[in-house]
């Protein structure tokens, strides 16, 4: 009846298990409690949960991120202060089986469920309002999109309290992976939350590349189109490619897991040599996914606060295009060590080096933006900066393991934990702080307080260096990735160093959450000239903050590039205000319902309750075409309701 | 009862990339297509555990139904053809095979070279024996 599940599941004599999920279970309750005391129900379900709106989405998108984040963050720290404590004969406070629970669970989470949702918030907040369109292609699409992305949130969440999470890294690499080597649920809990998130990023990349190529506005040729955009256009269409590798290699592991087959098995005919090759041919695209956004963020706040067009957009556009295409042709410097001769590890070895040549290119184009500029140093600015050094860096040390016989010294050492957590964290952990100060005034009307933004920025990029330089250095002495005890003494110094810095980012992710809460209490004060605060020169800054659910009454005409700074500069035309109505999409519940059925559905076959899984599968079927005839989606908005609200947002703004 | 799945008029006003008169098929598309492809699956599964036959053959055999499959699946529910106004879709089409074209070429380059350069396992379970 139930599966695998029995009260065993859950981990009543792990203390440290059993606070943690008290502490989430009591917190999950105030808020429901408050949501209950202040009856924000119906408002919370009309406003947010069954929205199709891309601005709230893509702000739903920016809040799991940041949850996520603090997720993410508590895993680091445990970690680190493991490595800090299991010196010699000391122990620390984690047992190996649940250490490996830790670090697995660290990367999964910061990879799929911090960086990409804040990444695609970002995109789907600001690439439709960037555009001049009205939303995305398919707003209820987007809207499932998001729901999936959450509900393999919740899934890889529940792994806490009720079973275990995998043991395997957060690529779950077989044979460790499969059934005779993982035989709890905790391979499964990955699979399969993975699997459905993966599913809702793939549909939100389609999602935005039509948006991108179909709904730009009149005059906005690609060749006009501002930088961000084209950014977004280069990772959706990497989503586009790269995802179904991903949902296809899971799918043939969770064939080897529930169905024994020998896809990946050592034996059968089966070779995890294949997992390894398809899992990376999906997760190098995967990292431009993540950093070409933040590359499109940097662009337009160091444009705007340097109040100069962007150095060199032609050459900006053609490098991202270069390092889409070239995304695809350097998978296997993650496995040089792995048995390729000298001629496959050469070709790739040069393929990932070559990459270097246009993002070169792009931090040559942002100095030179800032040449001869006057740059204000507001914090969006310090987070471009601190990632300027901080990439280069993390880039310089790529470059370094992209030469095979160098790799192979480092392959695994904390030298390459040290490389990717400079370029995630430098570039796209960065990016998408630098986006979320830049754009949080459009998004709400007020700006977010401007010190302790900056105190925070110095907690992190301080707390950065000290937590993985000395990583560099143990990677040189020797020590390897994902130990939970080590007995060489000599390494002690450095990891306290390290910790140290976790504890530093860990003020920094306080000063972040002070920040927040300060400026919404204090948002009359902070929502000076919520249209434009930041003198911008894109069209985003058009239109109202917060904006309209139409985004724009009078759809923009674009003339060239920085088509709002040009508007700007132009004799104030009289405008026409001839309206046209507009149709906008009703509120969906299929999002919200599709991504409980998956939550149910995922949990039945993670237990192996295959009726929960099977019935939650027929549900889904029955409501998708249930909703398809749904001919009542929309409805239309008549010029007098536009005049009005347009009047309205004027004497608020 | 011809080609009116749904109410297509409407659909391709909403849908990107069908605002103009391209269409969504016909039934007799959908039918030819499923049939089509329904039989070259079944084709796959007879050829795949035929014991006599020269040994790279049912590979070979299998990689042109699978192709074959794909094509079927382009042309009768994707609607991807030459007219003017699919240049998105074609260029999307091209850039999609350029991809496949590399993971495929380079997966097959890799895995190649891992068999010539590791010793299988039951190589090596023999070995220690």
């Amino acid at each position: 009846m139930f599966g695998k599940l029995t009260l065993q599941a859950i981990p009543f004599d792990q203390p440290i298990i059993m606070g943690t999920c008290m502490v989430i279970i009591i917190g999950i309750l105030a808020i429901l409690g408050l949501i209950t005391y202040k009856r924000k129900w119906t408002w919370l379900w009309t406003e947010w949960l069954t929205t199709v709106d891309h601005k709230r989405i893509g702000i739903m998108y920016t809040l799991l991120a940041m949850v996520m984040l603090l997720r993410g963050f508590s895993d680091a720290i445990m970690m680190r202060s493991q490595q800090a404590l299991a010196s010699g004969n000391a122990h620390g406070f984690l047992p190996p089986e649940h250490y490996d629970q830790i670090f697995s669970a660290h990367g999964t989470i910061m990879i799929f469920f911090m960086a990409m949702p804040f990444v695609v918030g970002l995109m789907n907040f600001v690439v439709p309002l960037q555009i001049g369109a009205r939303d995305v292609a398919f707003p209820v699409l987007n809207s499932v999109s998001f729901w999936l992305t959450a509900a393999g949130a919740l899934l890889i969440n529940i792994s806490l309290g009720v079973g275990e999470f995998a043991r395997t890294g957060w690529l779950a690499y077989p044979p460790l992976s499969e059934l005779p080597f993982s035989p709890g649920v905790g391979v499964d809990y990955y699979l399969w939350s993975l699997q459905i998130s993966g599913v809702g990023t793939l549909l939100s990349g389609v999602n935005l590349v039509t948006t991108i190529l179909k709904l730009r506005a009149p005059g906005m040729t690609l060749s006009k189109m501002p930088v961000f955009s084209w950014t977004a256009l280069a990772a959706n269409m990497l989503i586009v490619a790269a995802f179904p590798v991903l949902t296809a290699t899971f799918a043939m592991l969770l064939l080897d897991r529930y169905l024994g087959m020998h896809f990946f098995t050592n034996d059968g005919g089966g070779n995890p040599m294949m997992y390894i090759n398809l899992i990376w041919s999906w997760g190098h695209p995967e990292v431009y996914i993540l950093i070409l956004p933040a590359f499109g963020i940097f662009s337009e706040v160091i444009a705007t606060f340097s109040r100069k067009p962007l150095f060199g957009y032609r050459s900006m556009v053609v490098a991202t295009m270069a390092i889409t295409l070239l995304a695809f042709t350097t998978w296997l410097h993650h496995f040089f060590t792995m048995g390729s001769g000298a001629d496959v590890n050469g070709f790739f070895g040069v393929t990932t080096m070559v990459i270097a040549i246009p993002t070169g290119v792009k931090i040559f184009n942002w100095l030179f933006t800032m040449y001869g500029g006057r740059v204000r140093f507001t914090s969006p600015v310090l987070w471009t900066i601190g990632f300027m050094v901080t990439f280069t860096i993390g880039g310089m040390t790529g470059v370094l393991m992209a030469v095979p016989p160098a790799d192979f010294v480092l392959h695994n050492s904390l030298f390459l934990i040290a490389h990717f957590h400079n370029v995630i964290i430098g570039g796209v952990v960065f990016g998408c702080f630098a986006g979320l100060t830049y754009w949080f005034p459009k998004a709400f009307g007020f700006r977010l307080h401007e010190g302790l933004g900056k105190a925070a920025f110095w907690f992190w990029f301080v707390g950065f260096y000290l937590a993985f330089m000395p990583l560099y250095v143990l990677g040189f002495m020797g020590m390897t990735r994902r130990m939970n005890h080590y007995d060489d003494p000599a390494w002690l110094p450095y990891l306290l160093v390290a910790e140290c810095g976790a504890v530093c980012i860990l003020v920094g992710i306080l000063l972040q959450v002070a920040q927040l809460v300060w400026s919404i209490r204090k948002r009359d004060q902070l929502s000076v000239d919520a249209r434009d605060p930041w003198d911008a020169r894109t069209l985003e800054w058009s239109t109202t903050s917060p904006p309209p659910a139409y985004n724009f009454a009078l759809l923009p005409k674009v003339e060239g590039l920085d088509a709002y700074w040009e508007a700007k500069q132009g004799v104030n035309a009289p405008m026409h205000k001839n309206y046209e109505p507009i149709d906008i999409p009703k509120n969906s519940g299929l999002g919200f319902f599709t991504s409980f059925l998956a939550v149910v559905g995922g949990f039945g076959m993670i237990w192996h309750i295959v009726w929960m899984g099977v019935l939650a599968l027929f549900a889904f079927l029955v409501l998708l075409a249930w909703w398809s005839w749904d001919e009542h989606d929309e409805y239309e908005l008549k010029p007098s309701d536009i005049a009005r609200l347009e009047r309205a947002s004027l004497l608020t703004s | 009862m011809t080609n009116q799945l749904h109410d297509t008029q409407r659909l391709n006003r909403r849908t990107p990339g069908l605002e103009t008169h391209g269409s969504h098929g016909t039934w007799r598309g959908y039918v030819v297509g499923y049939v089509l492809a329904i039989g070259l699956t079944i084709a796959a599964f007879a050829i795949a555990p035929v014991k006599n036959m020269a040994p790279f053959s049912i590979e070979a055999a299998l990689v042109v139904l699978a192709i074959a499959q794909m094509i079927v699946h382009l042309i009768f529910f994707l609607h991807i053809n030459t007219a003017p106004e699919q240049k998105t879709n074609v260029l999307a089409l091209a850039a999609t095979m350029l991809i496949i074209a590399i993971v495929v070429v380079g997966s097959l380059w890799i895995m190649s070279h891992l068999t010539a350069n590791m010793v299988p396992m039951d190589h090596l379970m023999n070995m220690q024996r």
